[in-house]
């Protein structure tokens, strides 16, 4: 065993050492260096600005505890979490002015030193321009992306150095753990977060207090936190970018829950597909624990608590809770029936209690804000924020965060810019529909536009918040066609334990392609329709019930669009190519030559200015002109 | 509580007490939910998604996995209940194999029932055509892939019954399937051909092996004689086939049988039982009184034998030496008949009727043949015998009974009981009773013998001297056991291993059956066939005072040895040898070898060798160390065992292992 500590932490006066010499500081540079950013090379940008600032005589301090006290025109150089706003990185954000630069390149790095940094202007080409206000945007506090949201969880995360422990205490972090452990006792730490009404984030929306409390009940010397960082929903990034971002509030989190119910050992299962975060996590645990806030005797409680980072081994389902146990057991990862409920008997058949990183890190937060402030935010049934990935036909993709019963009408078109075409960005009537919630989400019709984003109002419709996915389509999409790619991520990354789930999903699949290659009949949409309920009500695990969700809900409300495809053996988006015909509609057509360019295969010709015709013996029927065609001539 | 607990199906009050699942309390309440992966041996799966119910208030659950709770509301049987089940059953027959016709498993396959059962008249989806190629790998198991429906049963028999788990779970989605490790044939891996996943399959996927067709060519060449030996286990089980009751002693028209099929003698593995008690008997008291090899270990089960060489290397001493009594049967009657009908020994056809898939493999050793041919020649399972006398049309329930041929065919009821777990141990205490206190034992004295348990441990006093036996079925039994006695928590004189639940009469070649109960009455048939026998103990079996006399000479003796006692091989290192991974030439040379055997693999040595061989070349250490991947046998459930030269360091971890390096290495250059 090791030395008991005796001394515990002073977060003051970490905050006061780091926040003096922060503010010894003139400048700060923030260099976004979430995954998107540094895909688009914001590392390289780094440097540059590293480089830069030296050759002006400038010293650039990462780590601001090197300060030297002289220092007087020194620059805080930090790289953070995902900022949010992807769509226009690299992101650099300069303060204390609040600048925020998009797009960011090499060549622009000298500019901003010279021009910003040090004679305080503007370098203007680099600022935001809001596309329908037709304004320039300064930073964060006039950029209509940012103003529309409120962001809760995700508000360090593009500011603080993940990697910098004391930056995280001088923004208040580890106080709420305190308290915890300190001021209140287990039953208290339960009772704050059911009071804030917080329901998980993980796509159950379970009520993390009672949760917590059925764990804190069960009657057993040892007791498991994990914190669930398998994100696997194709286009979601809300867990990474906290874990990237700011991952000490994701272990305070874990700290005040293990004190909830009297765990004294965690685990950090983060899918192996995520390095960053996995050494960003790492990195946080081993700085909490060089400070006591993990080990043993934690601000002198006597409670220990130590927290593991275990990589998934990359199967979709090890989200899945109990398939996460059997994963972190070192077993196969397959969902057990449930009940018992982990919180009775989990990881090696001991009280766990798994959440979300976003659920986790609400916690901290709502300690400080007081549960009922909490509760406040968002409707009364959903309180707080959620964060929202957004991608797909919509002008701004990235990271959201907004109150819960926002309508999708507000994300899509005052935060996310409004929907996007071929041709740039479109009208309301481009939009054709929002897949919420990864794959095993529901697919929503403009019809619900103006519905309230929550738990209960979006289960009302047979759709669920899920992880947070939102991918938003237009009316270019063939809704059969998505359908069918969520059918095969599902199918594929089944666990294959239960019957209605494997072969299930993979008759669907099969099922969905006879449709797309024009061999169904009206049989196969009844069979469908019954395979798909089947699934739902009898599959083991939420991977297989939530399964058939796109196909159920594309059939409920776009079902014209399937019976297009069966019975007039028709795609509107033309995009199943077994459907389509091309003919070039003569009264249509000017003979501009635009199709003829684009078939790839010399299929199309026609005297200019005159009705052009296909040769279908060459036509491959891959839709380019259709495509191509401004005047809708070719059907 | 005095007021008993009940719950509602389907409207009808229904009391429950122990049951331990939902499902358990509908099937006592009358009604049989079909299911695929629900055995009451096994742990509860949940995945065939037959036993779903509908409850008020939480929707659609498996019963299986759900606990009986006072004023549940139960449906078993709605509309939707039904389709569901009905979907489940057209997905598993649109991946599954339909020749049923020519299926071994037809008319016993459950899926075929149960797909009748629920009126699945048509099958609405399109069939999935492949042809995943079949594992005929050993000699005792067929696996068909392309009939495997995922249930798990097998992977979960395996590991829970046996805790060998040489099958398992591989890939995703569709493409899942059930394959031995490192996706190898089941020949190839640490298999014991136990078939006890054979004998939970509901389908035709693994099936013990048929070897029907060489045994008809061989009956009917005109040069050989055949002469059979039939299990005890055979005679209490045979009869289920034929529509009679479980545990139906058919003796006397299995021989009838047999004679009719062209066996020309029909002899009793009973016999040979018998004589294996008087060789292991004087074994045992032998090693008790030198005080060496013990606990001895019985060595009937060829599966255990197999499994002792596979992870018990260390017990192979205490193993007895006496062979089974099939072989010892066969050894006799090769040793006897030719000389006797003056033919060649290989025209003697010995074909054993055993309940078991692991006795042909038994049979194939090659330490049980002369000259190359072996002492059983063709061993059958009880399910092959049946179906022989179903091709011949012969009417088994109707025929004439006939006993067996003398002398091989007498015996006594300690040689019968030997078909259930514990009979071994029963008859050897008759007969070590008798040399010890000269007193017989009464039945009642032989309850905990008889128990029910997987781990069973009794004491007797037996002329003043206290012997303490084991009694285990189920090879994760023995393991367990075997690791106490190492640990030396358990102290026994005498351990009793059978592979399979309850012994022989639970063997997987024995008819397919369901319900737990067959074994029960197959088990007491047994029990009764001693009772009404007038011999009990084996040593009163005067054919066997006859056979020593004229052949054997003296238990033990140096004839006896010859013909019935057998030897055992270390086969712990399945990778038959290790693998050099670097192998300098240098006199200061240490030598590092990293086990990758199944336990240390799974406690990380593949990561711990990848960084021991990047520590030795980081650190110039390349030209010094010899780097060895191997299976090991030492203890290692621990953690990681590495040998650094003849050090072991067990529970390894990369900084114990380097730093013992550094000083052998150390040593090693101030000793060059």
């Amino acid at each position: 065993m090791s030395e008991v500590q005796t001394t515990t932490v002073n977060l003051e006066e970490i905050a006061a050492i780091y926040k003096k010499n922060a503010e010894c500081l003139t400048a700060r540079v923030i260099v976004c260096a979430g995954t998107g950013c540094i895909a688009n090379g914001s590392k390289k940008i780094f440097e540059q600005f590293q480089q830069v600032l030296e050759e002006h005589g400038l010293q650039s301090y990462v780590d601001v505890s090197f300060v030297k006290e002289d220092d007087h025109a020194g620059i805080h150089l930090s790289g953070s979490g995902c900022q949010g706003f992807c769509q226009m990185g690299p992101l650099v954000t300069i303060l204390p002015e609040g600048i925020m630069y998009t797009k960011v390149r090499m060549e622009d790095v000298l500019e901003i030193v010279e021009e910003t940094i040090i004679k305080k202007n503007l370098v203007q080409r680099l600022l935001y321009k809001d596309p329908v206000r037709k304004t320039v945007c300064k930073g964060i506090g006039d950029i209509p992306f940012y103003t529309q949201q409120q962001r809760f969880v995700l508000k360090e995360c593009g500011y603080i150095n993940p990697e910098d422990i004391n930056e995280y205490i001088a923004i208040g972090g580890y106080t709420a753990a305190r308290k915890a452990y300190c001021e209140h006792n287990a039953d208290q730490v339960c009772s704050i977060i059911e009071k804030s009404g917080l329901r998980g984030r993980g796509g159950g929306g379970f009520p993390t207090g009672r949760k917590w409390k059925v764990a804190a009940m069960q009657q057993s010397p040892k007791k498991y936190i994990i914190c669930n960082g398998d994100e696997g929903d194709p286009g979601a990034f809300m867990d990474r970018s906290v874990m990237e971002g700011n991952p000490h509030s994701v272990l305070e989190g874990m700290l005040i829950a293990a004190r909830a119910i009297g765990a004294d050992e965690g685990y950090v299962y983060v899918r192996m597909e995520y390095p960053l975060a996995v050494e960003r996590v790492r990195k946080a645990v081993a700085a909490a624990e060089a400070l006591g806030l993990l080990g043993e005797n934690i601000f002198g409680s006597k409670l220990n608590f130590r927290i593991t980072v275990m990589e998934g081994a990359g199967a979709f389902v090890c989200g899945e809770e109990t398939a996460l146990i059997a994963s972190i057991e070192g077993k196969r990862g397959m969902p057990m029936p449930k009940p018992p409920f982990p919180a009775e008997s989990g990881l090696f058949g001991k009280p766990t209690v798994i959440n979300n990183v976003e659920t986790l890190a609400s916690v901290p937060l709502i300690f400080n804000l007081g549960a009922e402030n909490y509760a406040a935010i968002g409707t009364p049934k959903s309180p707080g924020t959620k964060t929202f990935a957004l991608t797909g036909h919509v002008s701004n993709t990235g990271l959201i965060e907004v109150p819960f019963g926002t309508p999708l009408r507000k994300i899509i078109f005052d935060i996310g810019g409004g929907v996007t075409t071929k041709k740039g960005i479109g009208k309301i009537e481009d939009f054709k529909a929002v897949q919420i919630g990864g794959p095993s989400g529901a697919c929503i019709s403009p019809k619900y536009l103006d519905l309230p984003m929550d738990f209960d109002s979006l289960r009302s419709i047979n759709a669920m918040v899920g992880s947070g996915g939102l991918v938003v389509m237009n009316q270019e999409t063939c809704m059969v066609q998505i359908a069918r790619y969520f059918m095969e991520f599902t199918q594929s990354e089944s666990c294959g334990k239960c019957v209605l789930c494997r072969e299930g999903t993979y008759q669907m699949l099969t099922l969905l392609d006879d449709i797309i290659e024009g061999r169904a009949d009206e049989k196969t949409l009844v069979l469908l329709q019954s395979v798909a309920r089947a699934v739902s009500k009898g599959s083991l695990c939420a991977l297989g019930k939530t399964a058939p969700n796109p196909v159920l809900s594309i059939l409920r409300d776009f079902r014209e669009e399937f019976e297009a495809h069966v019975t007039e053996k028709k795609c509107k988006a033309k995009k199943c190519k077994a459907l389509l015909n091309p003919t070039i509609i003569q009264e249509k057509c000017k003979g501009c030559g635009l199709c003829v360019k684009t078939c790839p295969t010399g299929a199309i010709s026609g005297e200019k200015k005159k009705p052009h015709v296909i040769n279908e013996a060459l036509c491959i029927k891959c839709g380019a002109c259709y495509t191509a065609c401004n005047l809708k001539a070719v059907a | 509580m005095n007021t008993k607990s009940f719950l509602f199906i389907n409207g009808r009050k229904t009391f429950f007490e122990n049951e331990r699942n939902l499902l358990e309390v509908i099937r006592k309440a009358h009604i049989d939910l079909p299911t695929f992966c629900y055995h009451s041996e096994l742990s509860v799966y949940g995945a065939c998604r037959l036993c779903i119910v509908d409850i008020e208030g939480r929707g659609i659950v498996s019963s299986c996995s759900t606990k009986p709770e006072q004023g549940l509301k139960v449906q078993t049987a709605t509309e939707e209940l039904r389709q569901i089940r009905k979907i489940s059953l057209e997905l598993l027959l649109a991946n599954h194999d339909q020749n049923c016709t020519s299926c071994i498993k037809s008319s016993a396959c459950r899926l075929q029932s149960i797909a009748r059962r629920l009126g699945v008249s048509e099958v609405r989806f399109k069939t999935v055509e492949s042809h995943k190629p079949k594992d005929e790998s050993t000699f005792g198991i067929a696996r068909d892939p392309n009939k495997c429906i995922l249930c798990g049963d097998c992977v979960r028999a395996c590991n829970e019954i046996q805790g060998i788990g040489a099958i398992d779970f591989a890939f995703r989605g569709h493409e899942m399937s059930v394959v031995p490790s490192f996706g190898k044939e089941l020949g190839d891996v640490s298999c014991v051909e136990c078939g006890q996943c054979a004998r939970v399959c509901p389908t035709g996927a693994l099936t013990p092996k048929s070897d029907i067709d060489r045994l008809w060519q061989l009956m009917n060449d005109g040069k050989k004689y055949v002469v059979a030996q039939v299990a005890p286990a055979v005679r209490v089980a045979l009869g289920e086939s034929f529509g009679m009751a479980p545990g139906t002693d058919v003796s006397g028209q299995l021989v009838a049988a047999l004679k009719y099929l062209g066996m020309k003698k029909v002899y009793d593995t009973s016999f040979s039982a018998d004589l294996t008690i008087i060789e292991e008997t004087n074994e045992f008291l032998q090693r008790k009184t030198k005080g060496e090899n013990l606990p001895l270990i019985t060595s009937c089960c060829p599966a255990w034998v197999k499994f002792a060489e596979f992870y018990f290397p260390e017990f192979l001493p205490n193993v007895s030496t006496c062979r089974s009594p099939q072989q010892m049967l066969g050894s006799l009657v090769k040793k006897v008949l030719p000389k006797e009908l003056g033919m060649h020994r290989e025209d003697v056809i010995m074909v054993s009727i055993m309940p078991c898939t692991a006795k042909r493999s038994e049979a194939n050793r090659s330490e049980f043949a002369l000259h190359g041919t072996p002492d059983v020649d063709l061993v059958i399972t009880t399910q092959e015998l049946a179906m022989m006398i179903q091709q011949t049309g012969l009417q088994f329930t109707s025929l004439d009974p006939e006993a067996f041929d003398m002398p091989f065919g007498f015996k006594t009821g300690g040689g019968v009981i030997f078909g259930n777990s514990g009979g071994v141990s029963e008859a050897v205490l008759r007969y070590a009773a008798e040399k010890l206190s000269g007193k017989q034992l009464e039945a009642e004295d032989m309850q905990e013998v008889r128990g029910e348990n997987g781990i069973r441990q009794i004491s007797v006093n037996l002329g003043g001297q206290e012997l303490k036996l084991a009694v285990v079925y189920g090879l994760r039994n023995a393991r367990h056991l075997l690791n106490e006695v190492k640990k030396g928590k358990v102290q026994v004189d005498f351990i009793e291993v059978m592979s399979c639940p309850g012994g022989c009469v639970g063997g997987s070649g024995q008819p397919v059956s369901f319900e737990t109960t067959t074994r029960r009455e197959r088990k007491r048939s047994l029990y009764r066939a001693d009772k009404t026998m007038q011999l009990h103990a084996s040593q009163d079996n005067p054919y066997l005072a006859q056979l020593y006399q004229n052949v054997l000479g003296e238990p033990n003796g140096h004839e006896a040895h010859h013909l019935l006692h057998t030897t055992y091989r270390d086969r712990s290192d399945i990778f038959e040898g290790e693998v050099v991974l670097s192998n300098p030439d240098s006199r200061e040379m240490v030598e590092l070898k990293v086990c990758l055997g199944p336990n240390c693999l799974a406690h990380g040595s593949d990561e711990m060798l990848g960084k021991l061989v990047d520590y030795v070349a980081e650190e110039g250490l390349t030209g010094n160390v010899v780097i060895v991947a191997h299976h090991s046998t030492e203890p290692c459930e621990d953690g990681v065992t590495v040998h650094v030269d003849d050090d072991l360091v067990a529970n390894a971890t990369f900084d114990t292992v380097r730093d013992t390096l550094l000083q052998r290495i150390q040593y090693a250059r101030e000793n060059a």
